[in-house]
Order: C-alpha cells, then structure tokens, then sequence
C-alpha cells in the first residue's frame, strides 16, 4: 500500500463520515429512506462516471443494467428463492452478462453513436419488460415480493422491516463497491482508460486495443449499475419497466454533470441534490422535472465542471 | 533485406494521389530525414508506414515482417513508435502522467488492476529519468495543455521515447518552435540516434536540422520521390534544388 496521505484521503473521509452518520441527523433534514435512496443513486452516477467521466465514453443507456439489476433481484426473490443475497448476486450478473453480450456490437462507435445504440438497445429492455406481463407484471410493475432479513447462521440482519439497518446494509455494499472502482482507476488499467478519455489516437498509437479496453470499462460500469439497480428494487420491495426507460438514463448522465464528471465524488453529490430536489418539489408542484432541469442547465452553464468543481476551486483558493 | 522496407506505395484520395509509388529503405540504426514541399504527401506517407492509413498499392515489411492489414496498436507492440504533425498529448494531464502513462504500458501494464510492488521504483526511476532527458523536470508536474508548444512537442517525444521502440518515426518535431527550442530538440534526437542507437525516420522542415542530423534524405514532390541521398548529394541535386531548396538555400 502507499503511504497514507491525509491531504489526499480528505475528501473520502468527509464523505465517509457523513454517511456514516446519517441516520443520526437525517430526520432533522429528512428521512432515512431518502438517503438510503442517494446512496443507492449515487452508487448508480458513480458506476455510469466510470464509464463516462473516466474513460470519456457516454452511454445514454445506462437505465438498461439498473433495471436488469432490479428485475434481476426481483424475480429471483419473488420466483426463485426468497433470499436477498442471492437476488442481488443474480441481479448484478445478468446485468454484467448483458453488457458483455451488448459491448462488443456498440464498442466501435463513438460519441453521438454510442449513445444513440446504447438508448435503443435500452428501449428494448423496456419493451420487453412492459409487454412481458405474466412475469414481469407488465405496466403494473413487480409486486408480490419483499427484501428478506440477511441470515448468516450466526447472526441475523432485520434489512426487512428496520430501515437504518437496511440504510447499513446498502452502505457497506456501496463502500465496497466504490472502493473498488476508485482503486481501480489508481492502477495502471485505470490510467489506461484516463488515457483513451484524454486523447483516444495518442492512446491507440501507444500500442493499446481501445475498443478493448472499452468493453472492459463499460462492462465494469454496467455491473456495478446493475448491483445500484438490484439495491433500488431491494429500497422499494417494488420494479417497474421505467427502471429500464431512456428517461432514467438520462437522469443519471444528469447526476454526473451537475455533480461533476471529473472528481470522483462529483456523480454522488450530483445524485444526492437531485433525489433530494425531486423528493422536495415533487411534493411542492407537478412540474418539478422542469425545475430540476433549471438547475441543471445553471450548472452546466455557469459551471461546466459541476457542483464539485465549484467547491475544488473555492478549497484551492 | 533492410530494417523498414518500403515498396512502391501509394496513396488515393478519391482521385487525388497523395503518395505514388514511393519507395524508401532504411537500415537499422539509420536516422532518415524526409523533405518536401507542404502538401507533397509527407504526412500521408506516414499514416502509410503506422497504418493510420490503408495502402491503395504497395509494401511495408518492418524488420522483414509485412505489415498488411495489422492494426496501428499492433504495430506499436512491433516496435514502432511516432509522434504527430499536430502535438497528440493528454491535455488535461500532468507532464508526469503522460509520460508515466506509456511507461506503464511499456512494462506490460495496461491491464494490470494493481501496480506489482517491485515494479513502483524502477517505474519512478525511468518516469524521472525521460523527464530529465526530456529537459521537461522543472514543469512535470504542471497540465501538458497549459505548457508552450515547444514543451508540448518535447513531452510528445519523450512520450513515444518511453514506448522503447526500434523505429521512431516524427512528423516536424521542431515544428513552431523558436530558436533554443529547436535546438534542444535536434540535441535529443542527435543523442537517442547516436547513444542509444534507435532507427529514425524525421519529417522536418528545418534544413539546418535536417542537414546536420541525417544519414541520408528522401526528398518527395507531389507525392512522388524526386531524390534519395546523403546530405551531401542533396545540396549537389540539381533537380531537388530547382524544385525546392532553391528557395532556401
Ligand atoms: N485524409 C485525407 N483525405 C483527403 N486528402 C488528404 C488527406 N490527407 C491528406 N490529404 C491530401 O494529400 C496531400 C498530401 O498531404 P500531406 O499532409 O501528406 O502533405 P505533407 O507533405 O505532410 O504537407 P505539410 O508539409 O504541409 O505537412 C494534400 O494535398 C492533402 O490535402
Ligand atoms: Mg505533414
């Protein structure tokens, strides 16, 4: 390991440590399933930044692997097993084989193209789960189930019907699995992605396979979508086809944008402004969606680096 | 055979020819200059060499292996290395990255999920070492995009000279570049030319850097060859000084 520098580890303990405490100030602000929901979005903003803030790829179909994730763990509980460790593992690897199977069709394409393909491979999803009724629950959604208390043997684990537990439970599966991708994009492979962001030619006459390196990335990405899909079926005991919708896509791109695609903790913060504006001005009037896109524009107009580039520059200043 | 042969190449696009039928041998250890007019098909005669471009006629063999239909990442791992007409670097990137970048990737790195413990120094070592050959320790640590463009170019050699390749190919490295600049940079070839005994091939407008570092030049006109020699028979050519050194010389 490399010697701990506190000044680099700032960040990360702040985040940590708000998250860690939450439940012990959430109600004077909110409430507990309301950050389990940002945690569970911000897990989704990171996994979709991996792709497209880090290797300068954007997917506009990301919406596709949360909701396999979610359906994923949904009908292995509700068919198959009602447990909620093996519904999450299935549902983050149907999500992983999907992308595997998908990469190499769209990995040749770039910019506007990509995106376009990975919506209409996304559509698809959506349609099957809408039309595919007798199993899926069609337009009606997913019902019928619910998250199981963990059993380890030694111990059991109320994620049922205590909430701060299940906040806990969702916690250390996102520490695990930012951690992962945060020591990922330290290593050489994650500076190889970096590279092909900043400059796809030079990293290609480098001698690296880019449409390799690609489907690697977004093959990581989608996983760890489906895995925040799996724990937002889980947060609701419910799924339904807009999981899967373009729509949904394009609110986590939002995240990271207004967050800030270019700090690692950006996608998170962008994630825990909307879910909280949502859950705000959805109470207050009908149009919140417009409002939030006002802020969304503010930001990409007036800083292009999102919310965390503000508060890098003020830290540095 | 020679180390990169070059067998009547061309180049079409559409119906302009950019490159027709040139041939070029160079020996291993050879520093080749490549002159011409703007426009006489230089870079495109590149782009043939790297396989940034297909060929429409012709041969390239590297150390006698045929380069048809292999893709420009594999060639690099043959052993060939370029830098661009216009600088390619990683802007948003220290100078330290974007040389450590292709250092790890030259040791073998570029999947590797963790750094292997060993490996953490002599990396270090070899990233301060180009920086240093580079003249680019003072600025290492500043974003390649914010650098002049002469610190741009030299970091975009160091860049290529981190990849170890047996043939290096540069596309007007002095390009832009004032007097000292240009200066440290014909330094830097002169000494990977001649201490460490690398394979270049130089497109370079500059005669004095040209007629200083080279073995021999190829001079090409509209796409075709026009003359091949040592620095000595070019001046000599009376047909490369009509059509192009006349002006200058
Ligand atoms: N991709 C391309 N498509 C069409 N025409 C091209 C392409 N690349 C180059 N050309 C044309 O081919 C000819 C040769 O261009 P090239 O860039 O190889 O010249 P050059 O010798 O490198 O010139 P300079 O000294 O200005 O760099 C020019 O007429 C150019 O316009
Ligand atoms: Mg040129």
């Amino acid at each position: 390991m490399e010697n701990f520098d506190l000044k680099k580890q700032t960040p990360n303990l702040i985040v940590m440590a708000l998250l860690v405490t939450l439940p012990l100030w959430i109600n004077y602000v909110s409430y507990t399933q309301l950050g389990t929901q940002v945690v569970v979005m911000g897990l989704a903003a990171m996994a979709l930044n991996f792709l497209l803030g880090y290797t300068g790829v954007l997917s506009f179909g990301h919406a596709a692997y949360f909701g396999l994730g979610a359906y994923g763990a949904a009908m292995t509980i509700r068919y198959i097993e009602p447990s909620t460790g093996l519904g999450v593992i299935v549902g983050t690897l149907a999500g992983m084989l999907a992308a595997m199977l998908i990469g190499p069709m769209i990995v040749r394409l770039r910019g506007v193209y990509f995106a376009m393909v990975t919506i209409a491979f996304g559509q698809v999803f959506y349609f099957i789960a809408f039309r595919w009724n007798t199993v899926t629950g069609g337009d009606d959604g997913l019902t019928g189930w619910k998250r199981m208390p963990l059993d380890f043997g030694f111990a059991k684990l109320d994620i049922q019907r205590d909430p701060t537990t299940f906040y806990y439970f969702v916690l250390v599966i996102f520490v695990i699995a930012v951690a992962i991708m945060g020591l990922l994009l330290r290593s050489p492979f994650g500076r190889t992605l970096i590279a092909i962001r900043e400059n796809e030619r030079r990293t290609r006459f480098m001698g690296i396979n880019v449409n390799l390196h690609i489907w690697m990335s977004w093959v990581i990405s989608c996983t760890f979508m489906a895995l925040a899909g799996s724990m937002s079926a889980l947060l609701n005991n419910f799924v339904d086809p807009r999981a899967f919708f373009w729509r949904q896509s394009g609110v986590f791109v939002i995240m990271c944008v207004m967050g800030g695609m270019r700090s690692f903790w950006g996608p998170m913060m962008g994630a825990a402004i909307y879910v909280w504006l949502q859950d705000y001005l959805s109470s207050a009037t009908p149009n919140w969606q417009s409002f939030v896109g006002l802020v969304f524009v503010v930001v990409v107009l007036f800083f292009p680096r999102g919310v965390m580039g503000i508060i890098r520059r003020k830290a540095t200043e | 055979m020679s180390f990169l042969s070059i067998e009547n190449v061309s180049k079409h696009f559409g119906s302009l020819i950019a490159v027709d039928g040139v041939s070029m041998n160079v020996e291993r250890g050879e520093l080749r200059a490549v002159i011409g007019p703007n426009g006489a098909g230089k870079t495109t005669f590149f782009n043939l060499i790297t396989g940034m471009l297909s060929l429409t006629k012709g041969r390239v063999t590297l150390d006698g292996q045929d380069l048809a239909g292999i893709d420009p990442s594999k060639r690099v791992s043959l052993g060939m290395a370029r830098t661009f007409q216009i600088t390619e670097i990683f802007p948003d990137l220290t100078v330290r990255e974007n040389i450590r970048i292709p250092v790890e990737i030259q040791a073998g790195l570029r999947m590797s999920p963790r750094m292997p413990k060993a490996m953490e120094a002599p990396i270090r070592q070899r990233i301060e070492q180009l920086l240093e050959e580079g003249g680019l320790t003072k600025i290492a640590g500043r974003l390649a995009g914010e650098l002049s463009h002469g610190d741009q170019r030299a970091t975009e050699i160091m860049m290529s000279l981190a990849l170890k390749p047996r043939l290096l190919l540069l596309d007007e490295p002095t390009a832009g570049m004032g007097d000292d600049e240009t200066y440290a940079v014909a330094r830097l070839i002169r000494r990977i030319h001649q201490e460490e005994k690398m394979t270049i091939v130089l497109i370079e407008h500059d005669m004095r850097v040209v007629f200083n570092l080279a073995d021999r030049i190829t001079v090409l006109a509209e796409g075709r060859p026009l003359a091949e020699g040592t620095p000595q028979e070019i001046t000599q050519n009376a047909t490369v000084q009509a059509a192009y050194l006349g002006g200058e010389a």
